[in-house]
């Protein structure tokens, strides 16, 4: 599930890097309001991309990174994003970490 | 008196700065954690104008408009897709693991995040001297532009050295008492006031020449310009377009101004809304800059041999005291990149290389002396770069030129160490050193050719580095000292 997800939002990823720029209207030198016709698609693309972001930020956020979401448990994922949220610094442990 | 004038509004700016930086000075613990990274407490609007002030430099007002005036406006969407959507993908993909294993584990630079990994200290020393190795140029352009600038804003009356030098000077003073907090504060006023300043300059033009339609119209008209309208030319073409985008937003990424910024935030909230403002922020910039550029070839303006088109535009259109408004705006432009650049190749430098040197002798360095080996660092690498500057060596202009393409050779190996646990040291060593190995010789040796089938020596060298990282993981052992679990458990349950 958690899987499908993240191939989703990989998609939808690659969809908003493949069409920013409006290859099909390659050669196009049509002119709406002022401004060619391939300009007001990246304004609008761009427009949409920064509501597909908050959307992802607020539903997904954390897939494909934190390891804790992979099993797809919301309480764990609230207890963990509190802890990360108001991070007590100083039960952090020493540079370097513990070794596996 | 518009020298005056435009002289005073620079100074004034540069006062603006220093008294924000001496604010920022008093909130700064002597700690190298606060003096590189505010010790990540970057709220969202801070963040989100300290990233956008520290990417943008001079190119967004005068290189980026004079192309758009030359080969039509398709820049726009180069900028969009390179700034506004690949960037912010790897701010997620790359920059908010890195957030997460900063706070964790405390890193600071990149190369100590990857160096702890896989347990070498010869890694974090190769991940530090490729970077400085574009950085210290890249800096020193940014020094060249503004002595040029003040030069020719001043009619001569101030020298470029002397130009080039009043700004170094600045700048030594200004990071090594502010630190990334004030470089921080200097940035979001510096962001707010460009995006403000481009706006009003483009409305003032439109409204003088009677809007955007007869601004197009006139470029329709002329023999000249009509292809302007049409996406695509010679110039633009889709291979070029998407090799340029490609390799700069992965190296934007991967510069370490930039990347630094990706540990500095103050929280998973502060992150989220960066990342979903900043495709609108990009546009909001590039399209009045860049669509200014691209009008002012449909209008009756001339730009001599290597002038600027925008400065040129604005004279004409606006007051003077407007032009040298945004003008001012551009050279804090210069500025807030290079201060930013300073910083990061003063962290590099003295954690990377220096710190781990002197561990190996034996010297461990407390927090008071390394923040002070790290603000003498400032001091020497700016000095440095003016020196240099001052010289004008055709080698650091070429690898100054090339820094992007450059830092995006990283970027692959870094992406592929983060998100697979297979990665051996040996093998992202090898992805390293090979692709920029392979973009240097693209650089310098003519045998290597610069462009294959349409697609640039960068990109190119991005992929070699992804092939190498993988094959040589595939077919060489972890290092018995390496840490691979530490980039996949526990990340995030702090």
């Amino acid at each position: 599930m958690r899987r499908l997800q993240l191939l989703g939002w990989g998609a939808v990823g690659i969809v908003l890097c493949a069409l920013a720029v409006p290859w099909f209207l390659w050669g196009d030198s049509t002119v709406v309001a002022g401004l060619p016709l391939w300009l007001w698609w990246h304004v609008g693309w761009m427009g949409l991309a920064s509501a597909v972001f908050w959307a992802f930020a607020q539903r997904a956020w954390g897939i494909g990174i934190e390891p804790g979401r992979e099993g797809d448990s919301s309480e764990a994922n609230g207890s963990e994003a509190s802890s990360l949220e108001h991070g007590d610094r100083s039960s952090r442990p020493a540079t370097g970490g513990d070794r596996p | 008196m518009s020298v005056a004038l435009q002289l005073g509004i620079i100074v004034g700016y540069l006062l603006l700065a220093l008294a924000i930086g001496l604010v920022a000075y008093r909130l700064t613990d002597r700690t190298a954690e606060d003096f590189y990274l505010a010790s990540r407490t970057l709220g969202t609007v801070v963040l989100l104008f300290t990233t956008f002030a520290t990417l943008l430099s001079a190119f967004t007002f005068f290189a980026g408009p004079n192309i758009a005036y030359a080969q039509g406006p398709e820049w726009v969407l180069v900028m969009g897709l390179m700034d506004g959507i690949i960037f912010a993908i790897l701010w997620y993909v790359i920059g908010y693991k890195q957030w997460l294993l900063g706070r964790r584990y405390g890193y600071v630079t990149l190369g100590e995040m990857l160096g702890d990994r896989f347990g070498s200290r010869g890694l974090r020393a190769l991940v530090a001297g490729v970077s400085l190795l574009w950085l210290f140029p890249y800096i020193m352009l940014q020094q060249v532009g503004a002595g040029t600038a003040l030069e020719a804003l001043t009619e001569g009356a101030i020298s470029y050295a002397a130009g080039a030098g009043l700004i170094t000077a600045f700048m030594i003073l200004y990071v090594v008492a502010a630190g990334m907090r004030g470089i921080a504060w200097t940035d979001t006023l510096q962001g707010a006031f460009m995006l403000v300043t481009t706006w009003v300059a483009l409305l003032w033009v439109l409204a003088e020449i009677g809007g955007a339609g007869a601004a197009t119209e006139a470029l329709a008209a002329s023999e000249e310009t009509a292809r302007f309208l049409s996406l695509g030319s010679d110039y633009y073409t889709a291979q070029w377009m998407l090799s340029t985008a490609i390799t700069i937003g992965f190296g934007v990424a991967m510069f370490p101004q930039v990347n630094q910024r990706f540990f500095a935030a103050g929280s998973k909230t502060v992150l989220k809304r960066s990342f979903a403002l900043w495709p609108i922020l990009c546009v909001l910039l590039f399209l009045p800059s860049f669509m200014l550029g691209a009008w002012a070839a449909g209008l009756d303006v001339t730009v001599p041999e290597g002038g600027n088109v925008l400065p040129i535009v604005l004279a004409e259109y606006t007051p003077i005291w407007f032009a040298a408004l945004v003008i001012a705006g551009a050279m804090a432009a210069m500025m807030s990149s290079s201060d930013s650049m300073l910083l990061s190749g003063s962290s590099y430098f003295t954690r990377d290389l220096c710190r781990p040197t002197l561990a190996r002798f034996g010297w461990a360095l407390s927090e008071r002396t390394e923040d002070l080996i790290a603000r003498s660092v400032v001091v020497i690498f700016a000095t440095a770069a003016f020196v240099a500057s001052l010289l004008n060596p055709a080698t650091l202009f070429e690898l100054g030129d090339a820094a992007f393409s450059g830092f995006a050779q990283l970027a692959f190996p870094v992406l592929v160490a983060l998100y697979w646990r297979r990665t051996t040291r040996t093998g992202i060593t090898a992805g390293i050193l090979i692709s920029q190995a392979f973009y240097l010789a693209s650089l310098f040796f003519a045998f290597v050719p610069g462009s294959y089938a349409g697609w640039t020596a960068g990109i190119v060298g991005m992929g070699l580095g992804l092939v190498v990282t993988v094959a040589v993981s595939l077919v060489t052992t972890p290092a018995a000292d390496e840490r691979r679990a530490i980039y996949f458990e526990r990340l995030g349950a702090d």
